[in-house]
């Protein structure tokens, strides 16, 4: 009985020792909880097509995705930021996607259009009610992102000068943020355009929509791109990785699935 | 059996000890670990000189914001630890009473099968995972609240110390039922051959005899309030406000670590800030953890006498 017991161990053991001595071709992404989701759908693809290779997707937010490709833990970073920080200076940065943040009110709400100003004096507590932004009058609900999260950064980045008003609802994820704004008549916030939906209405900036075309011509002003980070020589497989992404093959899943391809 | 059946049988049984004893100072140590963990990341806040040019112990107590992503940061812990005491009573203030009443009931005026039911049913309840919770009062209850009271803040510090209350019903119950059971039979016997009726004797003997480990159980529900986090996080709005009123959105101390530990800046003064915040929590679910051991140990202690 404990002999079985034992034998039993031994080859589960055995199995596992196996299965970590393959390693050879496995690549960690970690980062942007905005791209994962692409990532993960990327990584099923390019593991069908290349039989043998291993891809593990992580979260985590893009300041993880800088600090695992510096210390290794993952091959590439991930990161969705506008600028990156200096202490990513020396990784190489390739840009494999772009993506819109779409400006988000309750389809309650009548406002269709807000300039850069309004939303900056919304987010900044100055426009406390709609009807200064040219809606009913109503009391206005901020609600954004955690300090610290790349769609935060990326959107004070580009709508300048926002010093977030105390009051602001904070929500964790793109998610959260799609329901408060669709459960709040009053609510603004905003989320990456590819998780638009009927719930929610995307507003009009400076008279741009939020939409793919108004993005990829650049009149769109919310946009900020996806960057894959790596050791500054990556290895073969990799390479071969990202390559893959940036093949036409790459970028029309990333276009299926809502994201702007990066040329 | 023969003699070294026996022997080997000894053995077995001695090795699955010493397993057992291992696996329990293995647990022990983990905690150990984890709270020097807390302290070595949290220190440079008193220590190292690059950090305290971001954060001082001082800063961490001054003014009454916390923005630590801005161009001017700043780090006052008093919204937040205000947050956490304001859901924390709220959950309390509602949880306490139904948790006491329905434990008071399940083991004084229940029959038999209906206790049969409601011990299962109220500890099931703890097995409701906090983040569907958290989604049920983002979603439904909110709107629901809102609808009700005409609020101007559907998420706000009410909403959450509901949900919060639902999340510690389970554990106030639990133990509540527990020192009102260990209250002995010859007290309600007692209480009755004198007159007493059902009501008196559960209100002014049983539940005064069972009051020290009543408190045990709300120390603990506390406990697990000020500690619980997806439920705040999804249900309060999180703004880092310092208010007292209740009807406006409020951030929590858990809150806020669970939703910026994720995108800090690892070894910055941020980071650490959110360490010592961690190291602040920690203690203060010690304390009050210890407090409501001490407090039920006391009551076993005088209905059974001191050997355990």
């Amino acid at each position: 009985m404990k002999k079985k017991a034992l034998y039993l161990l031994f080859s589960v053991a055995l199995v596992f020792s196996a299965g970590c001595g393959k390693n050879k071709q496995s690549i960690t992404l970690a980062g942007s909880t905005a791209f994962q989701p692409f990532a993960e759908k990327l990584a099923e693809q390019y593991m069908t097509s290349n039989p043998g290779a291993t891809i593990t997707v992580q979260g985590g937010g893009s300041a993880v995705g800088i600090q695992s490709a510096l210390s290794g833990a993952a091959q590439i970073g991930m990161a969705d930021l506008v600028n990156l920080p200096p202490e990513a200076k020396d990784l190489s940065a390739t840009v494999v996607a772009r993506d819109g943040i779409a400006v988000v009110i309750n389809p309650a709400n009548k406002v269709n259009n807000l300039t850069t100003g309004q939303i900056r004096d919304i987010f900044n507590g100055k426009i406390k009610n709609w009807k200064e932004a040219g809606g009913a009058d109503k009391t206005i609900t901020v609600v954004s992102r955690e300090a610290g999260s790349g769609t935060r950064t990326s959107f004070e980045e580009i709508i300048t000068g926002i010093e977030l008003v105390g009051e602001a609802l904070i929500q964790e994820s793109n998610g959260t943020i799609r329901e408060t704004v669709a459960n709040d008549a009053g609510a603004i916030g905003y989320l990456s355009h590819g998780l638009l939906n009927e719930k929610i209405k995307a507003v009009q900036i400076d008279g741009q929509d939020c939409t793919t075309e108004c993005i990829m011509t650049q009149k769109y002003l919310l946009v900020r791109p996806i960057f894959l980070l790596t050791k500054a020589q990556p290895g073969a497989e990799v390479q071969r990785m990202i390559d893959y992404i940036l093949s036409p093959e790459g970028q029309q899943t990333i276009q299926q699935n809502g994201l702007i391809t990066a040329k | 059996m023969s003699l070294q059946k026996k022997r080997f049988r000894y053995l077995g049984e001695s090795l699955i000890e010493g397993n057992i004893k291992i696996t329990a100072i293995l647990a022990i140590i983990a905690v150990f670990l984890i709270f020097l963990f807390i302290m070595r990341e949290s220190l440079p806040i008193f220590f190292s000189q690059e950090v305290m040019q971001e954060i001082t112990f001082g800063k961490l107590f001054h003014g009454i914001e916390w923005q630590p992503v801005s161009d001017n940061p700043r780090f006052s812990m008093w919204p937040i630890i205000l947050g956490s005491l304001k859901v924390t009573m709220i959950a309390l203030v509602f949880a306490v009473p139904a948790a006491i009443g329905a434990a008071l009931y399940s083991s004084e005026f229940a029959g038999p099968r209906l206790k049969e039911f409601i011990k299962p049913v109220v500890e099931l309840l703890a097995g409701i995972p906090s983040v569907v919770l958290g989604f049920f009062a983002l979603i439904i209850m909110a709107s629901f609240l809102k609808s009700i009271f005409g609020w101007t803040y559907r998420l706000n510090a009410v909403n959450a110390g509901i949900a919060l209350g639902f999340a510690v019903i389970p554990a106030i119950y639990s133990l509540a039922e527990d020192a009102i059971n260990a209250v002995p039979r010859s007290f309600r016997e007692a209480a009755l051959g004198l007159g007493a009726t059902p009501w008196q004797t559960a209100t002014k003997v049983v539940l005064p005899a069972a009051l020290p480990g009543v408190s045990a159980a709300v120390l603990f529900g506390m406990g697990r309030a000020v500690g619980e986090t997806m439920v705040v996080l999804m249900a309060a709005g999180n703004a880092p406000l310092f208010s007292f009123n209740p009807l406006e959105s409020t951030r929590t101390m858990t809150a806020t670590i669970a939703a910026e530990l994720g995108e800090v800046v690892f070894g910055g003064g941020h980071y650490h800030a959110l360490f010592f915040i961690g190291l602040a929590l920690f203690l203060v679910t010690f304390v009050i953890n210890t407090v409501s051991w001490v407090l039920f140990d006391g009551l076993m202690n005088r209905l059974y006498g001191a050997k355990k």
